[in-house]
């Protein structure tokens, strides 16, 4: 009887620590992964999916990404003409520093927690709702692998149209900076166009590209994942998608340390 | 038929269900009955397989459910329909489109053969074809539930299981709704269970019937035996009503 309560206590403290240390989560979401990427009971019903899910998730992200993009061109122009007011630096510094920062940072990581906020909330949302309503209890009892059905189409939707995203923000950034230079005096257009194309390295474009990849994936799995595991009604999917959010943020964060180190260091 | 050996499931350290064994017999309505909390879900859940129990076993004719593969129990799962308590109907599709679902998942038919198919189990519970296109919002609670049923009987299951299908209901579509699925087992000849703590339906289509005690079995016997039989459990359960205890008196008289 002492054996079998001191093996309670001990797999009650393991329980625990594993609990604080986040490795239950690590390990439910690996086996979410692994069913999720497992062979569909249905091809023709992933591909019929797949397209619906790229316009969710993707295509109407497009009116939130040209917006902020056009205006945080615009503003970003501005300010580098405004704060860097130094004889010493040339006058295509703006159109270069713009470039630079949305091919780097701007148009993968911060367009990327954007979406995160939109998408991820959407993914955690919509997920969550059919689990507390017994829907993904309902696809489990036909025999559909339901993490298969309802997460991968999302994540190879999402993944599929980030570099579209990408590239539209980053040209839709620069044109900010274009129509700046046009229709004030701030800045000339050749000192502009002059500082976008001076020393333009073409691998920034497709480190910009690896990184919306691997964040598009963040944001669909982790967000898909918090939903999926909602139990309760309305406020804990509430909070399913709170967690979405925060955390495939500070996930992409971290990451980005990690990939802009083994990419361009 | 499925039969349930010593079933024991615990969560956590509170055990839930004590030493189950039951019997629930083909093309008859099987009820599990009880209060609320006594363990009626979680045995349904478990004879299903939602969740694993730590001991016992459930058989699907002679087939032990905890001795098969992954790959067995989505095979058997597709012998298997179920009723929920909410419905669970697919919001992004319409009535029509939720019947039709589990035949694009598995049945080897053309497009227009699922389309008949669909239509002749959405017609069998007798909804009208201009609730076909309307989404799941867009229809009453009993309507949902006789979609939730067309949905189930789609792929001709073998077992057919209901968690509380009267919850949220009026008596009348209750009794609907139970006749329903009387009539389905009957006619299709499916081992139907019904997870239920609803009177009315108790009486109606009471075949065989096992009362969950506090996650033992308390008693076992039918509608017919319901009113005459000496269980404490059972008392304790059915004549908490003061109709139903006139009604053992009158009977008894």
């Amino acid at each position: 009887m002492l054996g079998a309560d001191f093996f309670v206590f001990l797999q009650t403290r393991n329980e625990t620590i594993n609990t604080m240390l986040g490795l239950d989560a690590v390990g439910r979401y690996a086996l979410l992964m692994k069913r999720t990427f497992s062979r569909p009971d249905n091809w023709k019903m992933f591909w019929r999916q797949l397209p619906r899910e790229i316009i969710k998730l993707g295509y109407d992200s497009i009116f939130l990404i040209l917006i902020i993009s056009v205006f945080m061109g615009v503003i970003m122009t501005m300010q580098v003409v405004l704060n860097t007011e130094n004889p010493l630096l040339p006058r295509y510094t703006t159109g270069l520093m713009l470039r630079d920062t949305y091919l780097l940072e701007f148009s993968s990581t911060i367009m990327c927690l954007l979406l995160a906020g939109k998408v991820g909330s959407n993914i955690a949302s919509e997920i969550g709702s059919m689990r507390v309503s017994e829907q993904i209890d309902a696809l489990e009892i036909m025999g559909v692998n339901s993490a298969n059905y309802l997460i991968l189409p999302k994540i190879v939707g999402l993944v599929l149209f980030m570099p579209v995203l990408v590239t539209l923000c980053v040209a839709i950034g620069l044109l900010g900076g274009v129509g700046v230079a046009r229709f004030t005096d701030m800045i000339t257009m050749d000192d502009f166009v002059y500082g976008l194309q001076y020393a333009f390295i073409p691998f920034y474009f497709t480190y910009s590209m690896i990184k919306s990849i691997f964040f598009g994936f963040v944001i669909a799995s982790v967000s898909a994942y918090y939903g999926y595991y909602a139990y309760g009604g309305a406020l804990e999917v509430g909070r399913a998608s709170t967690n979405a959010v925060v955390n495939s943020s500070i996930i992409m964060l971290l990451a980005d340390i990690v990939l802009t180190q083994l990419m361009l260091n | 038929m499925i039969e349930v050996r010593n079933l024991n499931k615990s969560f956590e350290t509170k055990q839930v269900l004590f030493d189950i064994s039951a019997t629930f017999m083909h093309g008859h309505v099987n009820q599990i009955i009880g209060q609320s909390g006594s363990g009626k879900t979680v045995l349904m859940k478990s004879v299903i397989g939602l969740f694993r129990a730590e001991s016992g076993e459930v058989l699907y004719d002679g087939r032990n459910l905890s001795a098969m593969s992954e790959k067995e129990v989505k095979n058997l799962r597709r012998e298997v329909g179920m009723l929920f308590q909410g419905s669970a109907l697919f919001d992004s599709m319409s009535v029509l489109g939720n019947v039709m679902f589990p035949l694009e998942m598995f049945a080897d038919m053309t497009k227009a053969e699922m389309e008949r198919r669909a239509i002749f189990c959405l017609e069998r519970v007798d909804l009208k074809p201009t609730a076909f296109s309307l989404s799941p919002s867009e229809i009453s609670g009993g309507m949902q539930k006789r979609v939730a049923i067309a949905r189930a009987i789609a792929l001709n299951p073998k077992y057919l299981f209901c968690d509380e299908p009267n919850s949220g209901l009026d008596p009348v579509t209750s009794l609907v709704i139970d006749k329903l699925i009387q009539d389905i087992t009957h006619e299709f000849n499916i081992t139907t269970i019904v997870n239920t703590h609803d009177m009315n339906s108790i009486m109606e289509t009471g075949e065989n019937i096992i009362l969950i005690d506090k996650g033992h079995v308390g008693w076992t016997g039918s509608k017919d035996t319901i009113f005459t039989a000496k269980n404490e459990a059972l008392e304790h359960f059915v004549f908490a009503s003061e109709l139903y205890k006139q009604v053992k008196e009158v009977m008894t008289r």
